[in-house]
């Protein structure tokens, strides 16, 4: 009898001295963060960002200024009686075939890989985003276009069309970093096309963009005010990622003799150049291979830890 | 209905016992305790209701007993007893033996708790072998059909992406019925379905645990809802129970002040128009008479919008190269007269929403006209389309999606002032303070982002943010539909507000006849595009002439339940 007198009663809480606060007030007293704002504190709680963030920091002050270190100057004679000789003081790791100081090439060969890269990256960013961005935006027979376009190229391997568009006579005869930058940005271009015009395509239609369109802003306008920012993060993450896959690439290259021309220090012409020596003198090439890891890990883990911060399924509401 | 609750002598212990519970979450920023001191009970076949704003606490407690909590929940506190066994700090092993068989669920959004690449009656399987039941293909279809779906034998072979919202609903309720369990949770099982489907959904799985003898542990937000269909209600406000009894007796006397609060809110539970400028004692016409601009004649009002036989035909595809026509609107005509309130209402799929797009300029109609302030805007050139614009205003149904993430308040505010040239910084930036102020937002948020904000203050952006640029008319595409309901009495009483401060006409899209009934002077009932019946909102909710507009009022949750009339 008493636990069905409990079950029926009217209960009611005592009312808060405070009172019930009004419908849906605003909390005060947090500081406004934006997608940004929210995602840089995220990053700098992350080991993974700061150790990686470090690393690249180092590897472009490196690029920017081999002077600060290295004694060796960019043009040091080589003398072939220290071919394949170990360390020595002032030349920790040793020499190559022809002489010269590991060291200072691998100091040096970073401003040519870097700058590939990075110049490879950006022409990639700009110009898939804005074709993969104009394909998704307005669909119809330019998104036929461009996306099958993009499929003919994405089909071809890079490494295999690279080779081949190298090997043109125009390609052959100059052969500098631009040259080398052209053709990975030909063969580049539909991933990052790709993955904007997904983007763009998942936020075309969203509320906020159709209200921009009946504020008055023009459909070109809405793109670039709205849906653009919008889609950006997974463009940023690919690029960072496909940052590394570019040095690489340009290192294959040079190592196959058909990328950088070996008067320009880069890691992919030393590691070609030591080939040759491998048994010999494996440190030759284990260095330069090293620093391409160091760098490409770097950038890849950058990504990761961008992508992650950047997932709306993490940001809380 | 309250007789029920009044058997105690023949089973008077309780089937679920919640006593005191508490339970936290550990986020990033701490240990946040979710519910608080909770106590509820529920007698073996009784149907007891959860109310509460969404963050109340009402759907963990609920999944708690049925061990659902997600990885960073735990129960901090109290006990939950059912059936007399503590099942609070249960092993995996026991819960799992519990659900399905003595404890189903019904989750909240179809669309979503379906998975889109079984069949329908693979799903079912699943449930019905997970619980060593017979699960031939005869089985399967008798626990479709009994959740009421016709020709289960037929439909048991489709996907979920064959069916309507309401079939996978059904669908999810035969799931969570299969196993005959002793107590059901139903977790908003309707709110993301039409009224009319609402109801036939809750009249079904009323009668069906009437015969199991299933006991109902129902969850809801409306509490005209809950009212109608459980015997008990709960209120759970910020993590704690605030009150509970007898349905009736809360809904008639409400004690706490947030109930009160609740009681007053309920669109379902409103029968009248939002009191405004009409209470004050001015009329539609008097509101005329105060405009220089407007001459017309007293009773008649000027239409500030005209839609003549409008007609969209959109083309699907149907195999290669192959169009079939679909006319989303069908020869639609009606008018908002200025200064009041037209709404637009209908199922999803009446293709209210393609009016209202096409009534924006969004959208180009394939017959018919739509005239503004006496001009056909479907024939307006670039630079009159801009000037449109700025005239008619949207504002859409879900705050979380219309604005965007990357702009705060303020440039979401100041967006439509600057692409249309008006004024400096310094007047834009005035101006966007004293919209905020118009929509009850302090200057402070202008610094936010939308994902600082709740719904409501999104909607309230967006309020601001349409009534940026003056416009004439305001076109609200459900646009509480997607709140709570003490949000949305919040966000129609400024609006309603708003119309007698600054004359706005409003065309007002929903689904939900309760809202008209608080917002509308005009009513346009729309059915499978087509208009079915036109009238002003009193005399289509007094003397509704077509079956179609009678189903929908008759749908409205709480309509049947017979109340003092200061109640509402």
């Amino acid at each position: 009898m008493s636990k069905n007198q409990r079950t029926q009663e009217h209960f009611v809480a005592p009312v808060d001295s405070a009172g019930l606060p009004e419908t849906d007030a605003v909390q005060d007293g947090r500081e406004p963060l934006s997608m940004w704002g929210e995602a840089w504190r995220n990053l700098r709680r992350r080991p993974l960002f700061i150790i990686s963030a470090l690393l690249i920091l180092l590897i472009v002050a490196v690029a920017a200024f081999p002077q600060l270190f290295t004694h060796t100057p960019a043009d040091g004679a080589c003398y072939l009686a220290d071919s394949n000789a170990g360390p020595a003081p002032g030349h920790p790791l040793g020499f190559t075939l022809q002489g010269c100081d590991v060291y200072a090439r691998l100091i040096y060969g970073t401003r040519a890989s870097l700058l590939v890269g990075v110049i490879t990256t950006v022409c990639v960013v700009v110009l898939g985003g804005s074709l993969g961005a104009l394909a998704g935006y307005y669909g119809g027979w330019l998104d036929a276009v461009i996306a099958r376009l993009g499929d003919i190229f994405f089909a071809l391997p890079l490494i295999l069309g690279a080779i081949i568009v190298m090997q043109l006579p125009m390609f052959r005869e100059n052969r500098n970093i631009w040259t080398v930058v052209l053709t990975l940005v030909v063969f580049g271009w539909p991933q990052i096309a790709r993955i904007t015009r997904g983007a763009v395509i998942s936020v075309r239609n969203a509320d906020f963009v159709v209200a921009s369109r009946a504020l008055g802003v023009s459909k070109f306008q809405a793109l670039v005010k709205h849906v653009l920012p919008n889609a950006l993060a997974p463009v940023i993450v690919t690029a960072t990622i496909s940052l590394g896959t570019f040095i690489v690439a340009e290192a294959t290259l040079s190592f196959l003799g058909i990328g950088l021309p070996p008067d320009i220090m880069s890691w992919g012409n030393d590691i070609s150049a030591a080939q040759t020596s491998l048994r010999a003198n494996p440190a030759a090439l284990l260095w330069p291979a090293g620093a391409l890891s160091v760098t490409v890990l770097s950038f890849i883990m950058l990504g990761d830890a961008v992508r992650d911060a950047l997932d709306p399924k993490a940001r809380k509401l | 209905m309250t007789s029920n609750a009044l058997q105690p002598d023949t089973d008077p212990a309780p089937l679920l016992d919640i006593r005191s519970l508490a339970i936290s979450f550990e986020t990033s920023n701490g240990t946040v305790d979710a519910v608080q001191d909770a106590n509820l009970s529920v007698l073996p076949g009784e149907t007891v209701a959860i109310v509460g704003e969404s963050g109340s606490g009402k759907s963990t407690t609920a999944l708690a007993a049925i061990g659902l909590l997600p990885g960073n929940g735990h129960v901090s506190g109290g006990q939950i007893i059912f059936d007399g066994e503590d099942i609070t700090h249960a092993g995996p092993k026991r819960i799992v033996e519990l659900r399905g068989n003595s404890i189903g669920m019904v989750p909240q959004d179809p669309m979503s708790n379906l998975n889109p690449v079984w069949k329908i009656g693979f799903q079912v399987r699943e449930t019905l072998k997970a619980n060593g039941r017979p699960s031939s293909d005869e089985d399967v279809a008798r626990v479709l059909s009994q959740a009421g779906l016709p020709d289960a034998g037929s439909r048991a072979k489709q996907y979920p992406h064959e069916f309507s919202g309401g079939m996978r609903q059904r669908a999810l309720i035969a799931i969570g019925l299969s196993c005959s369990p002793r107590l059901l949770i139903a977790d908003e099982p309707t709110s993301a379905l039409d009224v009319t489907v609402q109801r036939q959904i809750l009249d079904h799985l009323a009668s069906l645990t009437r015969e199991m003898g299933t006991a109902v542990l129902l969850i809801t937000h409306d509490l005209g809802l809950a009212a109608e269909r459980a015997q008990r209600v709960v209120v759970m406000y910020k993590g704690r129970v605030v009150e509970s009894g007898p349905a009736l007796e809360i809904l008639r006397n409400p004690q706490h002040p947030y109930t009160r609060r609740l009681v007053d809110s309920a669109p379902s539970l409103a029968s009248k128009r939002i009191d405004t400028a009409k209470a004050r004692g001015l009329s539609a016409p008097d509101l005329l008479a105060a405009d220089p601009g407007q001459q017309s004649g007293k009773a008649t009002a000027a239409d500030v919008i005209e839609v003549r036989n409008l007609t969209k035909v959109f083309k699907l595809r149907s195999g290669l190269g192959r169009h079939a026509d679909f006319r989303a609107v069908d020869d639609v005509s009606f008018s908002v007269k200025k200064g009041t309130t037209t709404a637009v209402v209908g199922e999803s799929g009446s293709g209210k929403s393609t009016v209202a797009r096409m009534v924006l300029n969004l959208e180009t109609p394939t017959s018919g006209s739509i005239l503004f302030d006496g001009v056909d805007i479907t024939t307006l050139d670039k630079k009159k389309l801009f000037e449109f614009r700025r005239r008619v205003q949207p504002i859409f149904q879900d705050p979380y999606g219309s604005l965007d993430p990357m702009y705060n308040i303020f440039h979401t505010i100041e967006e439509p002032l600057r692409v249309h040239g008006i004024g400096n910084k310094e007047s834009r930036s005035r101006k966007v303070r004293e919209l905020l102020d118009q929509v009850a937002l302090p200057s402070s948020v202008m610094r936010r982002f939308p994902n600082e904000l709740s719904g409501g203050q999104r909607q309230r952006v967006a309020v601001a943010r349409a009534l940026a640029l003056d416009p004439e008319v305001v076109i609200c595409d459900e646009a509480v539909s997607a709140l709570d309901v003490l949000v949305q009495a919040q966000i129609l009483n400024l609006l309603a507000e708003l119309q007698a401060d600054l004359g706005l006409s409003y065309l007002f899209i929903t689904h939900d006849l309760a809202v008209v009934r608080q917002i509308a002077d005009d009513v346009c009932v729309m059915q499978k595009g087509k208009v079915v019946e036109t009238g002003t909102t009193d005399e289509v909710f007094n003397s509704p002439k077509q079956d179609y507009t009678r189903a929908l009022l008759a749908a409205i949750p709480g309509a049947g339940l017979d109340l003092p009339p200061e109640a509402a």
